[in-house]
Order: C-alpha cells, then structure tokens, then sequence
C-alpha cells in the first residue's frame, strides 16, 4: 500500500470521528503551543538583553562595594561604605585605561511638583555618568562639573518622572521637592524604556552625586561606581588597574579578598543572559509535559481504535494485508493526529506570543528552530505513542480479528 | 476431473481447539484433492468443522498437523508475510456475513485488495469497475454497503473476491444470509466466474444450493463422510427464469 493511499485512509478514518480526533489532538495543540510561546518569552528577554548591552556600551564597568564571593556582605552597610569619594579621583587620575567614572549612588525619594506626587529613585553621578551610560538630553542639558563641585541642587528628569509631575507641561527650569529640599530642573533625558529585568528606566532623576550625598543622604561614602574604559579592548586593563589601585588603597593584602567588585556590563549582561536561559528550559520542559501527556493521549484513542476496528482489521488482513500494511495505517494515524496537533500548536503558540507580546508589553521572539523542534517533537510523539497500538493491530491473529465482534 | 491440474492438495488435517481442558476435535485427518476449474460445495451439520477447513484452505489459519499443498506450495512452510501474500494473489473470499468495510463505497471495497499490490489508481479503478460490471453492480459503484441490499452486499464481496485474479474462491455460507431467489442469483454468479475458469469451493447448509455445483463433499465430526460428483447439475440461468421476479422489481424501484 503506497504512502498516498494510507494517508488518505488514514485522514478519512479521523474524519469519521472529528470530535474525537480534535480532543486527542488536544493535548497534543496544548503541548506544542505552551513550548513555542515560552521559548519565544525566553528568547524575547534573551534579545533584549543582547539590545541593552548594544545599548549600554560594550566598555562600561561597575565597581560595587564589597567583595563578590562573600555572599550578603554587600548588602551590608559597613561594606556599602568601601568606596570614598577620594577613591574616584584616584580613579580618574591614574589609572590610563580608564576614560571617565562615575558614582552611582542611589536612593529613593518622594517628589513634588504643584499637586503632583511620584515616587521614584534619584540616582547620584558626576556630569561624566551620562557620557557612560551614554544617554542624551531630549531637552535641557545635563547639570555640570561645577554643579558636582558645589553640590547645587539641580537635577535631570527621566521621562516618566517628567510624564507623572508635568503631566505635558513644560518643566525645564521648574523648581520641584525631593525630599522636601527644592531642586532646580536643567533637562529631560531621552527615553530607554524597560529594563531587561523589565523595570522602567526612565523613571529616575539623576543629580549631582555631592547633592545626593550631603542634602539627601547624609553619607560621605559612594555606593557603587560606573567607570567607562577608553576602548572596548582596553576593558580587561581597565578592570585590573582599578582593582590594583583600589587594593592598594585600601591595604587589602595579597592573601585577602577585594572589599570591592568590578565587573563589565558584559559579564553581568551574560549572567542575566545564561539565568533566562536556564528559565527559558525550565519552562520548555514544563511545557513538554504537556506534549507528553498529549502523546499519552493518542496512545489511549489509538488503543480504542484498533479495537474497535478489529474486525475491519480482520477483513483487511484476509484480502493479504500484511502485518507491516496494517502497523504503517495505525501508526501514520497517530502521526496525521500528532501533526495536526502539532500545526494547530504552533499557530496557538504563535498567536499566544504576539498576543503576550502585546498584553505584557514583554518582547517575544518565535525561532524558526522552536517551530522546527515542536514538529519534529510531534511527530515523534505520533511514532512513539502511536506505535504500541498500531504494533497490537499488526500482530492480530486474522482469523481472531475476522471473529471478533 | 483429473485432467485439470491439483490445486489444492491436503493430507491428514488435523485441527484441535484447546477450550479448557476439553480439547475439540474440529479435523481430524482430513485429506482432499481438488482440481483446478472445479466447483466444491463442502456440507455437513453445524459444527463438522467445515468453517475451520475453509479458513486452513484460505491461509487464514493453520493445521496443528497435516499438509496442505496449494497451486504447488507448500503453505506450511511460509510465514506470515508471504501467507497474506497468498491470500492476496491466489486466494478470494466471501463470507456469509459480507464483511464489507463500513462507510465505504462499493467501488473502494473492491479496490481493498489491489491496495496491497502495486497498481497505479486508474489499473485498481478499472479492474474494480470491470469485477463490480461481472457481477452486475456497476451501476452501484459508488453506493455504501448499508445503501445496498444483502444480495448486493454479496454481489460486492465476490467482486472484491476476483478481482485480484485469484486462483479459487473459498465462500463460507455465501447464501446463509439470502433469500432463496437472491441465493440462486448469487449461485448464477458463482456458475459464471466458474465457467471462466476459477476454482470454486463454497460451504451451504441447503441441498439445493449444492445442487448448483459440481462436487459435493459432505464433513461429519471433523472427517470427510462422503465426496460425491453431482449428476444432475442445476443451471441457475435456466432457474431463475422459472422464478417470479417480483420481490426483486420492488427493491430496485425503491431504490431508483
Ligand atoms: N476458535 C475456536 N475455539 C474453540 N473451538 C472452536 C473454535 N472455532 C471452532 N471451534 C469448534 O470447532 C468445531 C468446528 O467448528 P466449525 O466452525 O468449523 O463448524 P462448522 O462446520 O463451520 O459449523 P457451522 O455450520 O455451524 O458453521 C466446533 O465444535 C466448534 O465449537
Ligand atoms: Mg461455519
């Protein structure tokens, strides 16, 4: 029996029974949609990180306080207190591989313009951090180094803070409370939207470190630095003359750890990267229990089936169906079931991701090689579930199946 | 008879159902030669084992000992796959209760056995109208077995039984589920392929429906009682003539 033949009896018997088949396809649908749409969740976050390293810069470095084998110490605030204002210039001023720095030091506050209330995170640098984080001006302009050296209290809006307190009107100049204390607004920065771990970036201001310190904090430390290294190759001298400098400042023998951390937007963009990875599998294989149970499923209808078709089994065999003929029917039954589910699945799947994509504002990526896998998966689970039954209908006796009623 | 070639051949056939522990004796030694272009009607009382003859005879089961020789091979020596090949090639069935495939048309019904040999579509489509036009259902091609009546139901099996050319036709109780007229209309059929030379065996339970045959073979308690030619043959053709033709005029006006 040619491959065409059995396919279109195949296709007939399960249009005999189109709810049934629908059901048993069911799992199958479900299966292959959930894994295409969590690996296209998965993937969406993978590449917006690959975006955000693009964006960040390829030669921006972090220094955090405290060391980073010692688990919890840098939560501390003992540790939060390792790195000085004095450490930053000698930063700055010696180590060759280094182009410019900045701290970072963040606190959160509450601000007020006229009626309006936003609370949000002010973030402390110098007037090189927007360089780093290489982030323009929509409107305004950035504060400057004399503002640094003065500590006034001026500030940067991001644009979400400027959408909440300005509600649309202008605010270059305004005069808004953080923290009760008036700030001066000099610009807006342009907008960069989520983060990879999906918070909002824009909602932040940004103020001379000194201001942030002295008015708003009340510390003399910095909490973490971001320094820019002057080339992408020069990262890894940068990252060791800051170490060698920052330990011979801070006395730290040879046989002790750092009291600090330097790492580039790169290793930690690559962490962030390998934890969605590992998410992205995690869900995939709870996804394929599905597809699992679904194959199940087909095993159980398939089972039905040949009994029921026992006889019609029977008839075939004695006009010289061999057990091979009969074995190639049922099980490319299961398979016609297992691909039209797995078909179903992957448009279900890919309606599922855009509509997630568009409902959770999360980016999805449907791979052609997901859309791939989940066929190749399907049919496998039609060969592997559908063969136990098609194996029983090959190896009835055909003067049993002849009587069977 | 002698003159034609052997084609069925079996010596000593012996059949045992273990039900249990009581062992039914189905045959018990049962050696027969048939010849080929004969016509066989195998008789006997419900129970003489005449089904499980048919089935060893069509390869649709096996002798616990005994040989059987069919068109020279030896079949118990082959194994499954070429067995179903010989159902395929050389051997056609009907039985008495059709065994048509359900929502399927006459004319796929009849292809079923070309399935499993290499044709092209057109050759299995031909050959199955050419089998439905022998036993005048053409017309029907494209009816479903529960829109046919019993004769013709029957009528589908025996053009499904030849129309891979077979050898012989084994018919078990062909007629058992006819009404007496539809059963001589059957029997013209069988008198027709026979007449072309195919091998016919058939097993009835009525004496008049063996009186269309050639040979008759009477089976008691596993073992062949008596084999006896027939002298007086019947000629269906001539029959049905004789026969009042209403009840059939009815079902095809209804039909039409
Ligand atoms: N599968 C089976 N299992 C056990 N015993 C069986 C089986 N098939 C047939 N028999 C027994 O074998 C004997 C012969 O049965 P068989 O069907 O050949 O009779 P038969 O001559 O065809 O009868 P009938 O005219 O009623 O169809 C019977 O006693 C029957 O009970
Ligand atoms: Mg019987």
């Amino acid at each position: 029996m040619n491959i065409l033949n059995i396919l279109k009896v195949a296709m007939r018997s399960l249009n005999r029974n189109k709810l049934r088949s629908f059901l048993t396809m069911l799992g199958i649908i479900i299966g292959v949609g959930a894994v295409i749409a969590m690996m296209a969740v998965g993937r969406g976050a993978q590449s917006r990180i690959e975006e955000q390293i693009a964006s960040l810069g390829t030669n921006v470095l972090m220094i955090f306080p405290g060391s980073s084998n010692q688990a919890g110490v840098r939560g501390g605030m003992g540790s939060m207190s390792s790195l000085t204002p004095d450490d930053l210039a000698a930063i700055k001023n010696q180590c060759s591989a280094v182009q410019m720095v900045s701290p970072a030091i963040r606190t959160g506050g509450q601000v007020v313009f006229a009626d309006n209330n936003w609370a949000t995170q002010v973030m402390g640098g110098t007037e090189e951090y927007f360089a780093i984080r290489n982030w323009p001006v929509s409107s305004g302009q950035y504060f400057t180094e004399a503002d640094v050296r003065g500590a006034t209290k001026v500030c940067v809006l991001g644009q979400t803070v400027v959408d909440n307190l300005f509600k649309g009107g202008d605010c270059i100049g305004a005069i808004i409370r953080i923290k009760k204390l008036p700030f001066k607004v000099v610009g807006v920065l342009a907008m960069k939207g989520q983060s990879a771990q999906g918070s909002d970036q824009d909602d932040v201001i940004i103020a001379p470190f000194t201001t942030v310190q002295k008015k708003l904090m009340g510390v003399t430390f910095l909490g973490m630095m971001l320094a820019s290294a002057i080339s992408d190759d020069a990262m890894t001298d940068a990252q060791s003359q800051i170490s060698e400098l920052l330990r011979s400042r801070h006395k730290i023998q040879a046989w002790e750890d750092n009291d600090f951390t330097v790492r580039s937007q790169t290793e930690i963009a690559s962490a962030a990267e390998s934890t969605t990875q590992v998410l992205t599998i995690l869900l995939a294989s709870i996804a394929s229990i599905s597809l699992l149970v679904g194959g199940i499923g087909i095993m159980n209808i398939m089972l039905v089936s040949v009994t029921e078709r026992t006889r019609e089994i029977g008839i075939r065999m004695s006009i010289g169906a061999r057990g091979r003929d009969i074995l190639f029917q049922f099980l490319i039954e299961a398979m016609v079931l297992s691909l039209f589910g797995g078909l179903i699945g992957v448009i279900l799947g890919v309606s599922a991701s855009k509509l997630i994509s568009v409902l959770a504002g999360w980016p999805t990526v449907v791979s052609t090689m997901s859309v791939g896998m989940a066929f190749v998966f399907s049919a496998a689970v039609g060969i592997f579930f559908g063969f136990y039954p098609a194996r029983k209908a090959a190896m009835l006796n055909p003067i049993d199946a002849l009587r069977y009623e | 008879m002698a003159d034609s070639p052997l084609i069925i051949s079996t010596k000593h056939l012996h059949k045992t159902y273990i039900m249990g522990d009581v062992e039914v004796h189905a045959l018990r030694s049962v050696s027969i030669d048939i010849h080929r272009k004969e016509f066989v009607a195998i008789m006997g009382a419900s129970g003489s084992g005449k089904s499980t003859f048919m089935n060893i005879l069509g390869c649709l089961d096996v002798p616990n000992k005994g040989e059987y020789v069919l068109d020279g091979v030896n079949v118990g020596r082959l194994d499954k796959n070429q067995l179903a090949r010989i159902r395929n090639e050389k051997i056609g069935f009907v039985f008495q209760g059709f065994n048509l495939l359900s929502r399927t048309t006459a004319l796929e019904n009849v292809e079923l056995p070309m399935f499993y040999n290499n044709l092209t579509n057109k050759e299995r489509t031909d050959r199955a109208m050419e089998a439905l036009r022998i036993v005048g259902l053409a017309d029907r091609y494209h009816h479903m077995p529960n829109q046919l009546s019993g004769g013709q139901q029957q009528r589908v099996a025996i053009a499904r039984s030849l129309v891979n050319d077979p050898a012989i036709i084994l018919a078990d109780e062909p007629t058992g589920n006819l009404d007496s007229r539809t059963s001589v209309e059957v029997m013209e059929i069988f008198q027709h392929l026979n007449e072309r030379g195919i091998t016919i065996i058939l097993v009835t339970h009525e004496p008049d429906i063996a009186e269309y045959t050639k040979r008759n073979v009477i089976f008691k308690d596993g073992r062949v009682k008596s084999d006896i030619l027939v002298e007086k043959r019947r000629n269906a053709t001539e029959h049905l003539k004789t026969l009042p033709a209403i009840g059939e005029d009815d079902a095809e006006e209804e039909a039409a």
